[in-house]
């Protein structure tokens, strides 16, 4: 984990060579996070992985939030590992919540990191965030034709409500 | 069924001693011989035969010798896999020989949690397989969802297919599963009236697959996309 | 098939319905069809689509794969995933921290303590709470008992989809053999919720501790006797040797890790190099492969049943005395015995089993290193007692990616034997 001070550091580097990309930072027990601009991800993380001193090149997840009801809504973050150093960063991309039909969208990571391919799937799969360029952006753990997006946080639970004993008489089957 | 019944259908009292033994090997020869008459004859086909009616006989059959459908889902897999196991040994009760065909298996042992993905492909496998059948819901998830109360998983198996026996756990222990069995083999004794499974639709075989249903209009709209896709594709792999 | 360029141009176009993309718009143009659709192909040389599962006695679990295959020789290769997702992690949003343990154990259901291990260590470094050294010892006593409960699995299944049925007979006596002290230790075979936040939910039984050294002297001549079975086996040799060879930079980019990224010759494990949960006190090595094909992981995972029994023992002799789990009132419940005296106990144990612990806002990520490779768990707390996030990183899922790279150009059998080596558990892949 690059300490609070080497977070700084890399933050700044990133504005410098990509203006506007890093967001803001945090660093919190132990882990150190960048939160980026979404439309600019796959610079900050082409900057991150070929840079000489930082050299994080491997994916280690990909994963979406929701961070319901704070704003932007949605964070897709990428857990990245430098091997030879075993240090850790996490680049948070914020999306926000277009509303409506429209699927909040940002560029596809699966050029960078093939090992992104089926977790921007599930991403999609769970949240609805398109992502541009991936080559075979469709559901992957829930069924082909399924609507919704389960993940997110306003969508129900499920499940059906506990028929107790003394109820039992009262509520019909399924089959009556 | 009481025990003492399930005991009575086994093979006969053999004798212990060697010259009860030797009487009877002489005596068998003689019949075989053709020396046996009256009334040695009527005792010694007495003491060799078992009458039954025939009823019994076949579910005696179809009890002792049940083909499972190798059917692991999740957890309670594991715990399936580890009956046919030396220490749980499946194979004392006859039902070693797990079957991946449903067309050749008894009964099914729904092991695990069934999503909603799942579960019309579970549906199918039980309709292929040929009477007579059973199933056996092994496992909280499959009796009733367990404890994933939530929009994947179906509440139980039997919102959709007939289960005979369910086995509760978490996942149940080889040995709860094999008595949950022992319970079907009891059940099958008995000769069960199947007839409740006409809530489900589910009595006989799905022998040959249904015709897919007209294609909707978006469907239509959705091929014709995709063959206007691989039509424009330039001639390399698109990707990895 | 370059190394993973995309172009954009290629893309499927994201016109039209954007919520439901179905199989009919992606799946059946795979990249060699639609080389291949145009021109007039004979017979001998005709493209076949065949469907492998859901259910299927090889797919270790219900796995559905959509093979492309030209004669015997698999062209293309698509898994389907989901039919066994059970909504885990959206269901951890809705339960108290500590009854979140028991769902998580349920996903990668071969290695639970090492989920539990995950999400509670993930809980642990949010809330700062410092595990007891006893516990943590204790834990990776449980560790990797179950890291050889699962291989031994593995082993069994393995073997029966090559052929070698008598090995399942012996892997699951020897598993039997783990289990049982499992249930010793807590009551419970499988998904035995030992692991809790803080450490351990009770210290061992008298007598864990002869019956684990028992079994840690007589396993090593087991593991010789199923090495003598299978290592050099003509048969097993010949389907292994050289079959299913990914190179390791290509294994990187697809985010392998665990036995298949060190049969390929990277020796990375979390254990040694970021080492939690006091591995740092045990020797042990790593078994690294050089080739990469499934003779090489099948190597490395019997040694590494070796080496599960070696830190085992040494463990078991360093096991220090005190408290199994952390003493914080404020997230473990208190001893039993005090609840008759102490009103503190009483209004803690109050708060804890009726609303749970809070833990205060923020974000972790915890990775540990299960039998499959590396698992992580990522748990987002906004300060109340459910988690807003769960979600984990399962080795399985990222290690599937690799199975088309692995079995393109080889036979159907080859597909078999590159899908067991690969150890995919479908419980970690659908969550």
């Amino acid at each position: 984990m690059p300490d609070a001070a080497g977070l700084e550091l890399i933050a700044q580097e990133l504005n410098d060579a990509h203006p506007d990309s890093v967001l803001g930072t945090y660093h919190e027990r132990g882990d150190a996070c960048l939160i980026v601009e979404p439309g600019r991800v796959l610079d900050v993380l082409r900057w991150l992985r070929e840079t000489p001193t930082q050299e994080y090149r491997f994916l280690a997840s990909l994963h979406g939030v929701d961070y319901l009801p704070a704003e932007p809504r949605f964070g897709v973050i990428y857990e990245l590992l430098n091997m030879p150093r075993v240090e850790r960063l996490r680049v948070r991309a914020a999306v926000a919540d277009p509303g409506g039909e429209e699927l909040p969208s940002l560029p596809s990571a699966v050029g960078l990191f093939p090992t992104a391919e089926f977790q921007e799937r599930e991403v999609y799969d769970f949240f609805g965030i398109d992502f541009e360029g991936h080559p075979d952006l469709r559901r992957i753990l829930m069924p082909e034709d399924y609507v919704g997006w389960p993940q997110r946080r306003d969508f129900p639970m499920g499940g059906e409500p506990v028929i107790f004993t003394r109820d039992e008489p009262e509520v019909p089957r399924w089959y009556e | 069924m009481k025990r003492e019944k399930l005991r009575g259908l086994a093979p006969l009292e053999q004798p212990r001693s060697p010259e009860v033994l030797r009487v009877r090997q002489l005596r068998a020869r003689d019949m075989l011989r053709g020396d046996l008459e009256g009334v040695d004859l009527e005792q010694f086909v007495e003491e060799s035969v078992m009458t039954t009616r025939f009823e019994k006989a076949l579910n005696w059959g179809r009890a002792n010798a049940m083909f499972p459908l190798t059917f692991g889902l999740a957890c309670c897999g594991i715990e399936m896999m580890s009956i046919v196991s030396p220490r749980y040994d499946i194979a004392r009760f006859g039902a070693e020989a797990m079957r991946a065909s449903p067309r050749q298996a008894d009964f099914i042992i729904l092991s695990g949690r069934v999503s909603i993905k799942m579960a019309p492909v579970v549906r199918r496998l039980y309709d292929q397989m040929l009477e007579p059948k059973w199933a056996i819901s092994m496992g909280a998830c499959s009796s009733s969802g367990g404890m994933f109360a939530n929009y994947a998983v179906v509440q139980g198996a039997d919102k959709f297919m007939p289960v005979d026996i369910h086995v509760p756990g978490c996942p149940p222990r080889p040995e709860a599963l094999i008595y949950g069995f022992n319970k079907l083999q009891r059940k099958i004794l008995g000769s069960p009236d199947p007839g409740w499974r006409a809530r489900y639709n589910a009595a006989g075989t799905e022998e040959w697959a249904h015709a897919e249903p007209e294609p909707t209009p978006e469907q239509l709209e959705a091929y014709a996309e995709a063959r206007e896709m691989v039509a424009r594709a330039p001639g390399g792999p698109a990707g990895a | 098939m370059s190394d993973g360029a995309i172009t954009s141009g290629s893309a499927p176009a994201h016109g039209g319905d954007r919520l439901a993309r179905t199989e009919a718009q992606v799946i059946g143009a795979s990249p060699i069809e639609r080389t291949a659709a145009g021109e007039a192909l004979d017979l001998e040389h005709e493209l076949m689509t065949i469907n492998m599962g859901p259910h299927h006695p090889a797919t270790h679990g219900v796995l559905r794969l959509l093979v492309s295959i030209q004669g015997e020789i698999v062209r293309d290769l698509k898994p389907v995933m989901g039919y066994v997702h059970t909504g885990i992690e959206k269901n951890c949003e809705d339960k108290a921290y500590w009854k979140v343990i028991p769902f998580v154990e349920r996903m990668d259901y071969l290695s639970y303590h090492f989920n539990a291990q995950a999400f509670c260590g993930c809980v642990e470094n949010l809330l700062e709470l410092e595990v007891p050294a006893r516990a943590q010892y204790l834990r990776v006593i449980h560790m990797e008992l179950t890291r050889i409960q699962s291989h031994l699995i593995w082993l069994g299944t393995t073997a029966l989809d090559l052929g070698a049925m008598s090995m399942f007979f012996y892997c699951f006596r020897d598993r039997d053999r783990v289990v049982d002290l499992f249930e010793l230790s807590s009551g419970q075979r499988m998904h035995t919720r030992y692991f809790q936040v803080g450490g351990v939910i009770e210290d061992i039984p008298v007598g864990f501790a002869d019956r684990v050294l028992d079994f840690c002297r007589e396993f090593p001549s087991r593991v010789d006797q199923f090495e003598a079975l299978l290592t050099q086996n003509e048969i097993f040799l010949n389907r292994t040797r050289g079959i299913g060879v990914v190179d390791k930079q290509r294994l990187l980019d697809l985010g392998v890790t665990g036995p298949l990224l060190r049969a390929g010759g990277e020796p990375w494990d979390l254990r040694k190099v970021a080492p939690y949960s006091s591995y740092e006190d045990f020797e042990f090595a790593i078994p690294v492969g050089t080739v990469g094909d499934g003779w090489d992981r099948y190597r490395v995972r019997v040694q590494e049943l070796r080496e599960s029994v070696r830190i085992i023992e040494q463990a078991l002799e360093g096991l220090p005395e005190g408290p199994w789990i952390a003493d914080d009132r404020k997230v473990v419940l208190p001893p039993r015995h005090e609840l008759a005296t102490s009103m503190e106990a009483l209004i803690h144990h109050f708060k804890l089993v009726t609303e749970g612990f809070r833990v205060p806002p923020g974000e972790a990520y915890y990775a540990i290193e299960s039998p499959r490779g590396e698992l992580g768990c990522f748990v987002l707390a906004d300060g109340s007692a459910k988690p807003a996030r769960v979600h984990i990183r399962d080795p399985s899922f990222v290690n599937l990616q690799s199975l088309r790279d692995m079995c393109v150009d080889g036979y159907i059998a080859d597909l078999i034997q590159n899908l067991a080596m690969l150890d995919p558990i479908l419980g970690g892949i659908d969550r």
